[in-house]
């Protein structure tokens, strides 16, 4: 199995922490091979932000995202260059209140918003809207345990901040359960 | 070479050396801190770095501190060869860089006294930034510069020390650049002890170099000396005696004098004496207060 | 110095600039002079952060020039010291990494290669300093150079360029690039009882029956520390056993040829390859850092397609393995060389083959890795 991800977003909103913690849930806490490579220099403070997340049961080479399997996009610009990027039957998940779709990318076979700006400004700090993106992604796509996911979210985030990131990991679950079975609602229905 | 050194050691000395014993017994007391095997050393007639080395080798035992602590850096030039003279740990590095040698042993081992002994070209030139740095930091280190106003190794360039109008082989016509006013330019950058003598102040060299050594905290001591080869000779100044006899009638002593008023002009009245001697904590002084914090 | 602080047992995710600092903290690196230049600089903000809670030194220097320096005269004053940097800092080291050279002083030099000449690409990767690593300082001397390929090998071969640094007495360095400096996995430090540690090779001799630069068979003299009442002299000159400047042609000889011998002598047992599927390989690709995960996705690539491909990664780029370069050519038809680099190591490859295989380089300026199909097609051109 190797799995390919992509996070984008902006500088500023912890897209790179975001795929440290998948990365870190995925090889120190659920047994399998992860390698995280960021865009690095200007674009990692302001503007555009991506980090790639490669996640396999055997040993990893080629770091990259080649074939982008997931793409979890929280702005506007990660979203418009990357979505077209999407390989056939893969997931896409975005932040709703910052990334509006226009058309249904063809090659989306999930195609999923969550609120995760609007949810983490809800708990307290807007910060934490990474963490809700990440329970949402990993709820949907089941690539690491959830344990897991809780254990990276709670020795990666800042002393003191853990219960609250884990509520938002949590709240990203519940999105993820509720996108979910809309998801198997309307595959039946297209498919009855 | 000490008597108890045993065959593996003194094969190496000079087949043409009398034996070991016979020398101990000529001995003068300042040898004991040479490279006797080393001598005769590679300077001029008349040049003062030797002075400078046998002040050095007296304030180091006025110090009271055991020789084996002491460790002498030099970058490279006449007076970079001081390092190797002295029978003591010593570095001889490369052109400008025996300040950050130096850091870095004393950093990694800070019961040592480490004196970096180099000439103006090698500290004020090549090596300006290392200077500067390691005054800001308030290193404890100590630095002797034995300032001729010249590059003397190389045949007589000018320095960054070469007093307005002066000529060397670099500057046939004079030296049109200002020269640095070493003293202040420590001084401005933090430095907690600065002095400047003449070779021929012997007794007060050797009292600064000790007060130097003592110093906690970044010490320079700027040293004016002959370089008759050279500078002398370009500037038809004489012989080194003459420099000398210079130095006796043109040297003012001018203790905490403003350092801004110690520039050097060509053959005119040369500043001396003690400039700074403050208390400030020391950059291991420092990280000792972050890391309780 | 607390030893529990120094080793971080446990398994992490972090990045090959912090896992080359963790490694150096494990090897028990006391001291780090180091000047801040993307993309090595993590590798000082660790140290910066963790050298405080083991009693050790971090200081930021002025410049590069100033940071090799400061390394070296602490490893006089006898501790393990270490620096990083990149392309222009690594520019800057080169005349007293050759005094690290010159006076046998143990140290480690961790390069984070980014993309030159001169500013280049400061955030990105290059593989262009592997022949300044060898040839860079002036003068005659044998390097030791290893590349990882993994944060897991940072760690690990900052541990090893220490261990050989002792051995050896001389600077090591571990040539690493942008794209595994910044890579982030994860990184297994075992407990400080599993990792094999190096001791400095101080004399046992009193100073009276020291000779300092006296050796015996394996070529590498034994080392003191400043302040112990040895009273030695260290020069950048060349010199004769006492250490002294001795300024003739016997001794040059002398001391440059033991200084290069000691590394050529041992050269087998320094250096380290990795090979996968050579044997009975028609094609072997030759390979090091980034390039050779790069290259085994290539390789994996040929083989779904048929051909017989093996891998040699270097895992020491210097001393480079001339005997199995050679052996290797009268067994296949030719060598792939991928550099991220216009061709350096690739030379070495077609040396040693001395005609009797081809060699193909499979350039690349920098900036990106290479598209593992240029591998492919080089693979298949040495194939057709």
């Amino acid at each position: 199995m190797r799995k390919e991800i992509r996070i984008t977003g902006f500088g500023g909103q912890g897209i790179v922490l975001a795929g440290y913690i998948l990365g870190k849930a995925a090889s120190v806490y659920d047994q399998k091979s992860a390698t995280l490579v960021q865009s690095y220099g200007p674009e990692a403070r302001g503007s555009a932000c991506a980090a790639q997340v490669v996640i396999a049961t055997d040993k990893i080479h080629y770091p990259y995202v080649r074939h982008q399997e997931i793409l979890a996009a929280m702005s506007q610009e990660g979203y418009d260059s990357h979505s077209g990027k999407l390989e056939p039957g893969g997931t896409l998940l975005y932040d709703r209140d910052l990334v509006e779709i226009i058309e249904r990318p063809p090659s989306a076979a999930l195609l999923a918003g969550v609120p995760a700006t609007r949810t983490a400004e809800k708990l307290g700090r807007r910060m934490a809207a990474n963490i809700v993106m990440l329970g949402f992604l990993v709820g949907c796509t089941r690539i690491v345990k959830k344990d897991a996911m809780r254990e990276a979210v709670r020795t990666s985030v800042p002393p003191g901040t853990e219960e609250f990131n884990l509520t938002a990991l949590e709240r990203g679950f519940t999105y993820a359960r509720e996108a979910m079975r809309e998801h198997k609602q309307t595959q039946a229905k297209e498919s009855g | 070479m000490s008597p108890s050194r045993t065959d593996s050691a003194t094969r190496n000395a000079s087949p043409t050396a009398p034996p070991a014993a016979e020398r101990t017994a000529l001995r003068h007391p300042k040898d004991l801190l040479l490279r006797e095997d080393r001598l005769p050393h590679i300077w001029c007639p008349t040049c003062g770095i030797g002075t400078c080395v046998a002040s050095f080798i007296e304030a180091i035992a006025e110090t009271g501190i055991p020789e084996e602590k002491f460790a002498v850096i030099s970058g490279i030039g006449c007076t970079g060869r001081v390092a190797g003279y002295v029978k003591l740990d010593s570095f001889h590095t490369t052109h400008g860089r025996a300040i950050p040698y130096a850091t870095g042993l004393h950093l990694a081992h800070p019961e040592m006294k480490v004196v970096v002994f180099s000439g103006d070209g090698d500290l004020v030139a090549i090596g300006g930034n290392h200077l500067i740095h390691a005054a800001r930091r308030n290193l404890d280190i100590t630095i002797i510069c034995v300032n001729n106003f010249i590059y003397g190794m190389t045949g007589g360039q000018l320095a960054p020390t070469t007093p307005h109008t002066a000529r060397t082989t670099t500057s046939p016509k004079g030296n049109w650049e200002y020269p640095f006013n070493v003293p202040h330019l420590v001084a401005s950058c933090g430095a907690t002890y600065v002095a400047r003598w003449t070779s021929l102040h012997v007794r007060r060299m050797r009292q600064a170099m000790r007060e130097a050594i003592l110093k906690r905290g970044f010490s320079l001591v700027e040293i004016i000396a002959p370089c008759s080869t050279l500078y002398a000779r370009k500037n038809r100044l004489g012989t080194g005696y003459d420099l000398m006899k210079f130095y006796h009638d043109n040297c003012e002593v001018r203790h905490g004098a403003d350092t801004k008023e110690l520039d050097i002009e060509f053959q005119q009245k040369i500043a001396v004496g003690k400039f700074v001697d403050v208390e400030k904590p020391t950059f291991l002084d420092r990280i000792g207060a972050g890391r309780k914090k | 110095m607390s030893a529990k602080h120094a080793v971080l047992t446990g398994e992490h995710f972090m990045n090959g600039d912090v896992a080359a600092a963790e490694g150096g903290l494990a090897a028990g690196c006391t001291f780090f002079g180091g000047y801040p230049i993307t993309p090595a600089t993590e590798v000082a903000e660790r140290m910066s952060e963790r050298l405080p809670e083991v009693d050790g030194i971090y200081i930021q220097m002025e410049d590069e020039i100033a940071s090799m320096c400061a390394i070296l005269g602490a490893a006089w004053g006898g501790a393990k010291s270490m620096t990083s940097t990149s392309g222009p800092g690594f520019s800057l080291m080169m005349e007293n990494l050759g005094l690290g050279f010159m006076t046998e002083t143990p140290c480690v030099l961790v390069n984070v290669q980014r993309g030159g000449p001169s500013t280049g690409l400061p955030t990105l990767v290059g593989q262009q300093d592997i022949m300044q690593a060898r040839w860079g300082s002036h003068g005659d001397y044998e390097v030791i150079a290893l590349a990882p390929n993994s944060p897991q090998e940072c760690f690990d071969l900052t541990i090893e360029a220490f261990n050989l640094s002792e051995q050896y007495r001389m600077p090591v360095l571990v040539m690493t690039d942008e794209v595994i400096g910044h890579m982030t996995e994860k990184v297994v430090i075992p407990p400080p009882e599993q990792i094999r540690l190096t001791p400095r090779r101080y004399t046992r001799r009193p100073p009276a029956e020291y000779v300092p630069f006296a050796t015996g068979q394996d070529l590498v003299p034994e080392m003191i520390k400043f302040g112990e009442g040895y009273r030695v002299h260290i020069t950048g000159l060349t010199h004769d056993e006492r250490g002294y400047p001795v300024i003739n042609a016997t001794e040059q000889a002398k001391l440059v040829r033991r200084l290069v011998d000691k590394v050529r002598r041992n050269a087998e047992r320094i250096l380290r390859v990795e090979e996968d599927g050579t044997d009975g390989a028609e094609v072997v690709i030759v390979c090091y850092g980034i390039t050779s995960r790069v290259a085994q996705m290539a390789l994996e690539l040929a083989r779904r397609k048929r051909k017989r491909v093996g891998l040699m990664r270097l895992v020491t780029v210097w001393p480079f393995p001339e005997a199995r370069i050679r052996e290797l050519a009268r067994q296949v038809r030719g060598f792939v060389v991928p550099e991220i680099n216009l061709g350096q190591i690739v030379y070495e490859v077609e040396r040693c083959a001395a005609g009797q295989a081809r060699t193909l380089l499979v350039p690349h300026a920098g900036g990106d890795v290479h598209p593992p199909e240029a591998i492919l097609r080089a693979i298949e051109e040495v194939l057709s």
